[in-house]
């Protein structure tokens, strides 16, 4: 881990190793707050600022955490740097933190966080973790951010509150999708989501749930 | 007695965790992979909830609320230490995971074993944190909150067993390259969710 550079630091977590299609880290969030634009950016702009300051002064302090409590140091340096976000947000858009509710607190436990200030920034100088906590934060924002432009065109005909399909309930002409705008559509998108990346970059299709892979599965379990 | 068969039926189905909130995803997904596990860290995630939100609506209202501190003295009336809420939830959640750990190994050999892996990363499951700070916005009282966590946990470990269940199934199906895994499993829970919806009209 230690000679990876700066620029594949910076784009991996886009689309080779997206932090949500691949990792499979921070979802929880990634659908709850995407039925419209404005409030996924605010979440965004929260959780790459948080992942890229969590990262760096975790790496800043690698050397002297303990291992056996690095986990309770790592949860309380991301809880305060998740306090002064929520504060932040309180202060300049009200509006958005109400309905973001209990959303900016769960980016405590949010697994993109954790898992790369526990997979990268332990190991890594305050410089490259720094860039790989952005790049993360960034990968996270792209989905996040694709599945918000569906679900609000779709489900009310508007993007970033501003009308674009004039929807028929007020005089237009589109009949608005309310499914989208309901919990399960978050979680069609993003499974298209990831099977639009998969076919576009077919190494990181998974082999597991292929008949031919589980007939090769159990023959490795009779040889064990 | 109503109040609170109905707030733990809400809790349960209508306002599941995982399938209407979002919650706990990440190990919901991580873990669904074989019915015996997901039975492991249902019971797990049940047994901290269980225990962590009543703790912190305890925390809450004897700390944490503005006016909360004035049990000590008169004086403190006007503090609001509300803003430390975060660090003091995820604190207790914490603490408590590592004793109900302790405990277990102690005590319950058997069931340690049982859910040992499980235990460590239940602390950073967001269904348990989501859980307190849901209790907090709502003002839940500590039977309240009881139920709730009791309820949610029941909720998550009812959605993660029928995922398990489901996903093992469909490993004989062929599904097109690009959407085995991950991509078929957030269709399967978009529809799962899409039928707990079905409860949301219910009213006890």
């Amino acid at each position: 881990m230690a000679d990876v550079n700066p620029r594949e630091a910076l784009i991996d977590p886009l689309f080779n190793n997206n932090p949500i299609s691949l990792q499979v880290l921070g979802i929880c969030s990634a659908l709850a707050v995407t039925t419209k634009m404005s409030t996924a950016l605010v979440m965004c702009l929260a959780v790459t600022a948080v992942t890229t300051l969590s990262n760096t002064s975790i790496s800043l302090l690698r050397n002297r955490i303990p291992p056996s409590i690095r986990i309770i140091v790592q949860l309380t340096i991301i809880a305060s740097l998740v306090i002064i976000t929520d504060q932040i947000l309180k202060a300049f858009v009200f509006e958005i933190s109400k309905q973001l509710s209990v959303f900016v607190g769960l980016i405590i436990t949010n697994c993109i966080v954790m898992g790369r200030a526990e997979a990268f920034a332990m190991q890594n100088p305050p410089k490259l973790a720094a860039i790989d906590g952005f790049a993360n934060g960034l990968g996270y924002s792209i989905v996040l951010m694709a599945v918000a432009f569906f679900r609000e065109l779709l489900g009310s005909g508007k993007l970033f509150g501003f009308t674009i399909l004039h929807p028929v309930n007020e005089g237009g002409w589109y009949v608005t999708n309310g499914l989208m705008l309901l919990a399960p559509a978050a979680f069609f998108l993003i499974g298209c989501f990831i099977w639009a990346v998969r076919s576009w970059k077919p190494e990181q299709i998974e082999e597991e749930f292929h008949v031919g892979a589980l007939l090769e599965f159990s023959n490795e379990g009779n040889l064990r | 007695m109503e109040h609170y068969l109905s707030l733990a039926t809400k809790a349960i189905f209508v306002e599941n965790m995982a399938l209407a909130y979002f919650l706990g995803m990440c190990s919901f997904l991580a873990v669904s992979k074989k019915t015996e596990t997901a039975v492991g860290l249902g019971f797990a995630v049940i047994f901290v909830l269980g225990i962590t939100t009543p703790l912190n609506q305890l925390l809450v209202s004897g700390l944490l609320e503005p006016g909360a501190l004035t049990w000590l003295s008169e004086d403190f009336a006007d503090i609001d230490l509300s803003f430390l809420s975060f660090l003091a939830l995820i604190g207790t959640i914490a603490a408590a995971v590592q004793i109900v750990e302790m405990i277990l190994d102690r005590y319950s050999p058997e069931l340690y074993n049982a859910l040992g892996v499980f235990l460590p990363l239940i602390a950073v499951n967001c269904a348990i944190l989501g859980a307190s700070l849901f209790m907090q916005e709502r003002d839940y009282t500590l039977g309240e909150a009881t139920v709730f966590g009791l309820g949610s946990g029941i909720g998550w470990a009812l959605a993660v067993v029928a995922l398990a269940a489901i996903r093992e199934k469909i490993r004989y199906s062929n599904v097109p390259g690009p959407l085995r895994g991950l991509g078929i499993t957030f269709i399967t829970v978009g529809l799962m969710s899409v039928g707990f919806m079905a409860f949301a009209g219910i009213q006890l």
